[in-house]
């Protein structure tokens, strides 16, 4: 095809929609490397986000259950709760930033911005450390009714993938340092932006379903 | 056509975007940015509007769940459109679709799992103990 051709498609049909070129779809070979490494992890985690529905569901159908132990709205600290979230958005702009300054091909700004994406995560996780550390000083451990139980298991599954997020983010660190802007380098950092934006969402899940409607109704 | 030119075409005029993938354009850094900073203020908004929402009083006891899910649901999209730059566009129907079906799944395990167990609890428990739990 001409450069003529290809300017000709892309005025009258910007996204190619027709496909009116000589080659037809089946014959097109292979995405590009990025598309398709980026879309076997999209696909990892809607999965992820289906591993989460059942802890959602586990801990829906449990919250009442606390065995005349104590219920969300006698443990929940709705500022802490805010603080937490506050970081976890904040990390989830910075690590925006650090994909940025991947693109532009800028090492201080991206080595910044992932730092402090590192520093809020790192916020994050120490805040939900303590609380679950007062919670169970305080005799609510996760044995102490099936209520409890799975508050344990959703919040600290999330709070798990937090910790890995923060591993990888301290790995991507040091590669692009090291490695520079490679290929493949880039790659993974996509799927770490991927990784630590899904993080997010599901935080949201939980400080409505877990936190909020707890305290509240 | 070689296949290095087909893999220019691509990745001009081309085809897909991959997931999380906003432009491979490096000179549009300031859109880029500002697409971020007006997630983060959406996001912002709709979390503080959800804090407050619950210690109001302005909205009627009962409506407050449903409220914050709306609320939820709402910020759950700001992500998706502003950080993980999941559109309507052509470029991403690969994506919308894993997305759509994700989405269903977890739709199916949550109120599947509520109502059911919900049911369960209504017709096997004594009349008692229904209070016991309540309480």
């Amino acid at each position: 095809m001409t450069a003529t051709a290809a300017g000709h498609i892309s005025d009258e049909d910007p996204h190619n929609l027709g496909h009116d070129d000589d080659v037809p779809i089946s014959e097109r070979g292979p995405a590009p490397k990025r598309i398709v490494v980026a879309y076997g992890f999209w696909i990892f985690l809607l999965s992820d986000f289906i591993l989460f529905s059942g802890f959602f569901a586990g801990y829906a159908v449990l919250s009442g259950a606390t065995a005349g132990g104590p219920a969300g709205r006698d443990l929940f600290e709705l500022p802490l709760v805010g603080i937490e979230t506050a970081l976890l958005l904040l990390s989830s702009f910075t690590c925006g930033m650090a994909g940025i300054a991947l693109t532009a091909r800028n090492m201080r700004w991206f080595q910044v911005a992932m730092a402090a994406t590192f520093m809020l995560g790192a916020g994050f996780l120490a805040l939900e450390a303590y609380e679950f550390a007062h919670l169970i000083g305080d005799g609510a451990g996760p044995g102490r009714s099936a209520f409890l139980s799975a508050f344990f298991a959703l919040v600290g599954c999330h709070g798990l993938h937090v910790l890995l997020g923060l591993i990888w983010l301290t790995t991507m660190m040091a590669q692009v340092g090291t490695k520079g802007f490679r290929d493949d380098i880039e790659r993974r950092v996509l799927c770490f932006a991927l990784f630590w934006h899904a993080l997010d969402i599901i935080w949201v899940a939980v400080f409505t379903m877990v936190y909020l409607m707890g305290a509240g109704a | 056509m070689s296949g290095q030119q087909r893999e220019r075409r691509r990745d001009e005029d081309g085809a897909d975007l991959a997931p999380g993938e906003d432009t491979q354009d490096p000179q549009a850094i300031a859109r880029r940015v500002r697409g971020y900073v007006i997630g983060l203020i959406l996001a912002a908004a709709l979390t503080a509007t959800s804090f407050w929402a619950l210690r109001s009083g302005l909205i009627y006891g009962p409506g407050v769940p449903v409220a914050l899910i709306a609320l939820a649901v709402a910020q759950m999209g700001v992500h998706l459109v502003f950080f993980l730059h999941i559109t309507t566009g052509p470029d991403n129907a690969n994506n919308v679709l894993a997305l759509a079906f994700g989405v269903l799944i977890v739709a199916l395990v949550l109120i599947g799992s509520i109502w059911i167990m919900a049911n369960l609890n209504h017709n096997t428990m004594p009349a008692g103990m229904m209070q016991q739990m309540q309480r």
